[in-house]
């Protein structure tokens, strides 16, 4: 079996008395789009911040890259190559969207400690930043300021973020959250091509999007996976109609 | 390439500052040159903290700290000077400028590591609380220290020297601030364009998203903050000389608020704002206090009106909303 890029065994968080993650063991292998999905209260967040390293686990280990990241803090794992997008898009808004990107592409150059050469001057800034807004179609809007950029406009201007960084695993936190219909196609559209990059871990609620896209899902509901398995077999799961899919499946 | 429209005033703001003083000489009215000259040490001390304040959103309310620090180093090694008492480890004072300019900013900047690196563990209203904890620390140390004039301070009796010009003459030692200011500005121009720019704006504006693409949000703002530091304890070695005089007034909490309120008059994180700021607070400051001697109270109000019907302050009201590529 090949190794998988994330692996996450048997994690637990407690909020006092709120068992928030119990014993999740969830793995994403390469080339995969893994969607995670459970209704809202089942620990989706909880579990992404465990991932990313805003929390830190009570125990359990989350291994990337073939490492133990668990002690790590957030700027240690992106730079691993743990590339997120959020739930509301995250951006320096007075910045333009080609600067944004620039700002992960001198993170991924590992040299954010330069004082004096001007970086609208870099071309090797430039170049590969607006390289990455081209892949995520944002060329034409490349100098307006973030802040003024729709709502899918800087969902994928995020996206553009984490190619810069050169990610390992994509982690997409509800990517289709607020898109229109017309966007939410293009994005799956998108998201399809993104998984030969890198492998994709999906929270989503879009369930379309879900069906659509994922090689293997998995339900979270109050704070345990309760199924993981193809989409086809997530639908016939009797545990999980009962528990979330109603009869959207 | 066409200059825009705040290239244009901060020229002209540029040109006044200079203008000034070279027609007061002319005129034979020192007075006006001292004042123009304590716009441009003002300026370049909230300079200093328009890095940690503008570009990286460090409300430091401590900044005091460093304008006194440096405001010392220049009446410490002045005194030892004149006095040959040696310094510590057997070093002599000094009387020279630039000496006196290089151990102020890197004193500063030592001083300000230190505060930053516990300071910048907090964030929003602690911030602006331990850094401001911070530097009453310094003021009570200056106060409880006679060895160098406690609550009296420390009189410099002839201005440090320069090399090559008499620095007692009014209109030099302007010059000498003016050159030091323009530096500063060209500094600060560099840090803003600058990758570590990029980085501690972008701190500011969404600190997730700093540690999201990998960068460490806590050292780039704490290298930002000591340089920053280093900046304004360079201006508060110049005030000393300007003043012939340091007392811990200069470390006061007032002065941090002067400089914070400087920023705001002129435009936060624009790059002339804190000359702006220095030049319309001196002026407010000479013509209201001639008027009244409530003249802070005028001020207030004006501070009032730019926070809720001005935020970019005058050069936002001159030139338009701040542009950052």
């Amino acid at each position: 079996m090949v190794e998988p890029v994330l692996q996450i065994s048997n994690l637990v968080k407690n909020f006092g008395a709120l068992r928030a993650t119990d014993g999740v063991t969830l793995d994403l292998r390469p080339g995969e789009i893994h969607a995670l999905i459970g209704p809202n209260g089942a620990g989706k967040s909880t579990l992404i911040h465990q991932i990313c390293g805003t929390l830190r686990q009570d125990s359990g280990t989350v291994r990337f890259a073939g490492q133990d990241i668990g002690a790590l803090g957030v700027a240690d794992r992106a730079r691993l190559g743990l590339g997120r997008t959020f739930q509301v898009s995250s951006i320096a808004p007075d910045f333009s969207g080609l600067r944004n990107v620039m700002l992960a592409v001198q993170a991924k150059q590992g040299s954010s400690f330069r004082f004096f050469k001007p970086v609208m001057r870099d071309k090797t800034l430039i170049d590969t930043a607006m390289v990455m807004l081209e892949r995520v179609g944002l060329t034409a809007r490349a100098r307006v300021p973030a802040a003024e950029l729709s709502h899918g406009e800087r969902r994928q201007l995020e996206i553009a973020m984490a190619l810069a960084l050169g990610s390992k695993a994509f982690l997409l936190d509800e990517p289709m959250a607020g898109m229109g219909p017309e966007g939410s196609k293009s994005l799956t559209r998108f998201l399809d091509t993104l998984r030969q990059e890198a492998p994709i871990l999906l929270v989503e609620h879009d369930m379309d999007a879900v069906f659509a896209l994922a090689d293997r899902i998995s339900v979270l509901v109050y704070g345990r996976i309760i199924a993981t398995g193809t989409v086809e077999e997530i639908r016939r799961d009797p545990t999980v109609r009962t528990a979330y899919l109603g009869d959207h499946a | 390439m066409i200059l825009n429209r705040e290239t244009l005033i901060n020229l002209v703001l540029a040109a006044l500052l200079l203008a000034v003083p070279f027609a007061a000489d002319a005129l034979g009215q020192p007075f006006y040159i001292t004042l123009a000259t304590r716009i441009a040490i003002l300026a370049l001390a909230a300079t200093g903290l328009n890095l940690a304040l503008g570009l990286g959103g460090l409300v430091s309310f401590g900044h005091a700290a460093f304008f006194g620090i440096g405001g010392y180093v220049a009446g410490i090694l002045a005194a030892h000077a004149f006095s040959g008492e040696p310094l510590l480890f057997g070093l002599s004072g000094t009387k020279q400028m630039w000496v006196i300019w290089i151990v102020a900013a890197i004193l500063s900047g030592l001083v300000g590591l230190a505060i930053g690196a516990i300071s910048l563990r907090t964030s929003g209203v602690y911030f602006i609380m331990i850094t401001l904890a911070f530097a009453q620390m310094v003021y009570y140390f200056a106060v409880s220290w006679p060895a160098y004039g406690g609550e009296d301070g420390l009189s410099i009796l002839v201005r440090n020297q320069f090399p090559g010009v008499n620095t007692m003459r009014p209109l030099t030692f302007f010059l000498i601030c003016y050159v030091v200011l323009l530096a500063a500005l060209g500094l600060f121009a560099l840090v803003r364009a600058s990758r570590f720019g990029t980085a501690l704006q972008a701190a500011r504006q969404n600190e997730v998203r700093v540690a999201t693409v990998g960068i460490q949000p806590y050292r780039i703002r704490l290298t930002g903050f000591a340089i920053s530091a280093a900046v304004t304890g360079l201006a508060g070695a110049l005030f000393a000389d300007l003043n012939r005089f340091v007392s811990p007034s200069m470390l006061s909490w007032h002065m941090s608020g002067e400089l914070i309120v400087l920023i705001i008059l002129g435009g936060t994180g624009r790059l002339f704002g804190p000359l702006a700021g220095a030049a319309l607070y001196v002026i407010f400051e000479y013509a209201l206090g001639g008027l009244t001697e409530r003249w802070q109270f005028f001020l207030g109000l004006i501070l009032l009106v730019v926070v809720l019907f001005a935020r970019g302050g005058l050069l936002g009201l001159l030139a338009g909303k701040a542009k950052h590529g």
